[in-house]
């Protein structure tokens, strides 16, 4: 990491708790990047997160105030803060099973209240603290702990979820887009409304390894292969879709 | 930090219903942020934060359920407002996850629980007391926590200034616990020109978790205190120490010394005519109404029986009363099937009861005749 970074982390927390290959470390990165550029002072956002490996991108590792709350409950806890605290802008970041699942009903309500709230989902399709169980966000067919035989669900589609609720701002990347992302990441803090920014960040230790993908490079093609632009999937059936990636601003 | 404060209201007497008188003690105690999710019988107290809240430019939200409604008081709280939640029976089980979370992260504030019958949806317009046990052991894991039970509607405007005090002082969720009654009952209270309240102590260079039993200070969001809030076992200054047992002992330790430490501050009860009583009833919130007009009458007819309220349920007055109750027959009377006998249980053995759990307070003759039939 850069060391102009250095001052807005508490180093006496690391080395960072995420396994190897985890995309998590990226996503830390480059949300202290777009800080560092729009020159914001950090003791003027709040953290919140939720429970999950996401939740620890913030707590402890940024030096301001962070709230590491309950699982599936940071937008509810950001929402008490945003209507006391304008002078203060509140992140939230939180994982793919925290937002969506547990906090389904918190996520789709805050979007469609649209107050000024910058979520950041880092979604890497797996529960990977509680060991690699399936979350709302896992394509179909892939293995986990507790969709042994492949998974029959259809996933969710967060983003779509969230523009339909009246977010402001909603858009998806992946780690290996870090220029996008930093530069979505900066646009949601001049953002009036609701941004959500839905991050996919692989998990090689849970869903990689269980699923042909036992390194970093190999979820690195995998992603290359599969994304597509939002402005291109406009034109695709859902089968066309099918496990694709859609990447890009959701209108 | 104590300090005294004008009453909002006029002072004089007033004639209001218990939800209204809740919700007007809660703003002259300083509540600024209200979240809520309308539930029977407690609504009155948020349409009322509604209205009141933008007068006295507060934040008001009503939010997706029982659980947003607690996590977005929680945030307020952090952001240095004073703030509160009301609900009912099923609506505060919902809530104990935030309680649990708010007493591991020492975050004041005060939840309003209505009573009615339950479990579960139960009878929404009709009164109980079958939460006293979920109040005091609802959350997960070990803790101590403040209950106060209005019995008048006078007391629900006194007793939820007190739940503020209690809770910015001692840094933890208080509960008020009434009933159907007493929320929609409507009577006389006389407003004060002043009342004492409590304001948090605030310092960014002290820890703001811990304490070894003392109450450590807490700065607010945006201060540059670099506040460290954490669910998870933590150290003084909200290190995440999810693995070290000697945190855990240290911290769990902390949370119930940090009340226990200061418990004859804390209770809070009142008697009745026990100076020669042969009877003593036990009872709290509105059935102590019934049980004193019973009382009444009983002595008229030269039946000697007292009456002991605990104001606070939890932590318990009754080991005020271990040496008095020896000798004399007791009756616990309450709106469910025996749960405040559970801790009269710890000092006498023979007890009398009488439960009811019909959706109907337990009137004045119904202890008349059973105090006659003992």
């Amino acid at each position: 990491m850069s060391e102009k970074l250095y001052k807005y982390l508490r180093e006496e927390v690391f080395p960072t708790p995420f396994c190897p290959g985890c995309g998590h470390g990226i996503l830390l990165q480059t949300i202290l990047r777009a800080i560092d550029e729009l020159n914001i002072d950090i003791k003027k956002i709040v953290f919140v997160s939720g429970i999950g490996c996401a939740a620890w991108i913030p707590s402890p590792h940024f030096k301001t105030d962070t709230l590491h709350t309950l699982h599936g409950r940071p937008l509810a806890f950001a929402t008490g803060i945003r209507l006391t605290r304008p002078d203060l802008e509140i992140m939230v970041i939180s994982g793919d099973g925290d937002l969506g699942a547990i906090g389904g009903n918190h996520l789709i309500h805050t979007a469609r209240r649209n107050l000024k709230i910058i979520t950041i989902c880092a979604n890497n399709s797996i529960y990977g603290m509680t060991g690699g169980q399936l979350s709302p966000t896992t394509p179909k067919g892939i293995i986990t702990e507790t969709s042994p035989n492949g998974n029959w669900e259809e996933p969710f589609d967060l983003c779509a979820l969230v523009k339909s609720c009246g977010a402001q701002f909603v858009c998806r990347y992946t780690v290996f887009h870090t220029k996008p992302l930093k530069r979505a990441i900066k646009k949601a803090f001049e953002i009036d409304g609701f941004s959500f920014i839905d991050v996919i960040s692989p998990c090689v230790t849970h869903y990689g390894r269980r699923n042909k993908m036992p390194t970093l490079f190999d979820f690195y093609q995998f992603i290359l292969k599969n994304i597509i632009s939002y402005e291109k999937a406009k034109s695709l059936s859902k089968e066309e879709l099918k496990n694709k990636i859609i990447i890009g601003e959701y209108e | 930090m104590i300090k005294k404060v004008k009453s909002l209201l006029t002072p004089g007497k007033y004639f209001l219903q218990g939800n209204i008188a809740c919700a007007e003690g809660a703003l002259v105690a300083g509540c600024r942020f209200y979240a809520g999710y309308p539930i029977t019988p407690s609504s009155e107290i948020m349409e009322h934060m509604a209205k009141r809240l933008k007068e006295v430019n507060g934040y008001f939200i009503q939010m997706e359920d029982e659980i947003a409604s607690i996590c977005s008081v929680i945030g307020a709280s952090w952001s240095g407002i004073k703030a509160m939640t009301a609900t009912s029976g099923p609506g505060f089980t919902l809530m104990l996850e935030g309680i649990g979370y708010a007493i591991m992260t020492e975050t004041p504030c005060v939840i309003v629980d209505v009573q009615r019958q339950g479990p579960a949806t139960g009878q929404a317009t009709r009164p109980a007391q079958g939460d006293v046990m979920q109040a005091r052991w609802g959350a997960s894991g070990d803790y101590q926590i403040i209950v106060l039970a209005p019995w008048s509607v006078e007391e629900m405007y006194y007793l939820t200034i007190e739940a503020f005090n209690f809770s910015e002082r001692f840094r933890i969720p208080v509960i008020v616990l009434s009933d159907e009654i007493i929320a929609h009952l409507k009577e006389t209270l006389t407003i004060k020109e002043e009342v004492i309240i409590y304001e948090r102590e605030k310092d960014i260079n002290k820890p703001p978790f811990l304490g070894n039993g003392k109450i450590p200070p807490m700065p607010s969001f945006g201060e540059g205190a670099n506040l460290l809030v954490t669910g998870s076992t933590h150290n003084e200054w909200g290190v995440r120490k999810a693995f070290d047992p000697n945190s855990q002992e240290k911290l769990s330790s902390h949370l119930i010394k940090k009340i226990k430490n200061y418990e004859e501050e804390i209770l809070r009860y009142e008697t009745y005519f026990i100076e020669d009583c042969e009877y003593l009833i036990i009872a709290f919130g509105s059935v102590a109404r019934s049980a004193l007009k019973a009382i009444q009458m009983l002595r008229k007819e030269n039946v000697k029986v007292g009456l002991f309220r605990p104001i606070i349920l939890w932590p318990s007055p009754i080991k005020k009363i271990k040496d008095l109750i020896k000798d004399k027959k007791i009756i616990v009377c309450e709106m469910n099937q025996g749960q405040l006998i559970e801790e009269v249980k710890k000092h006498k053995e023979e007890l009398f009861s009488l439960f009811k759990t019909r959706g109907e307070a337990i009137y004045p003759y119904e202890i008349y005749d059973f105090i006659k039939s003992i």
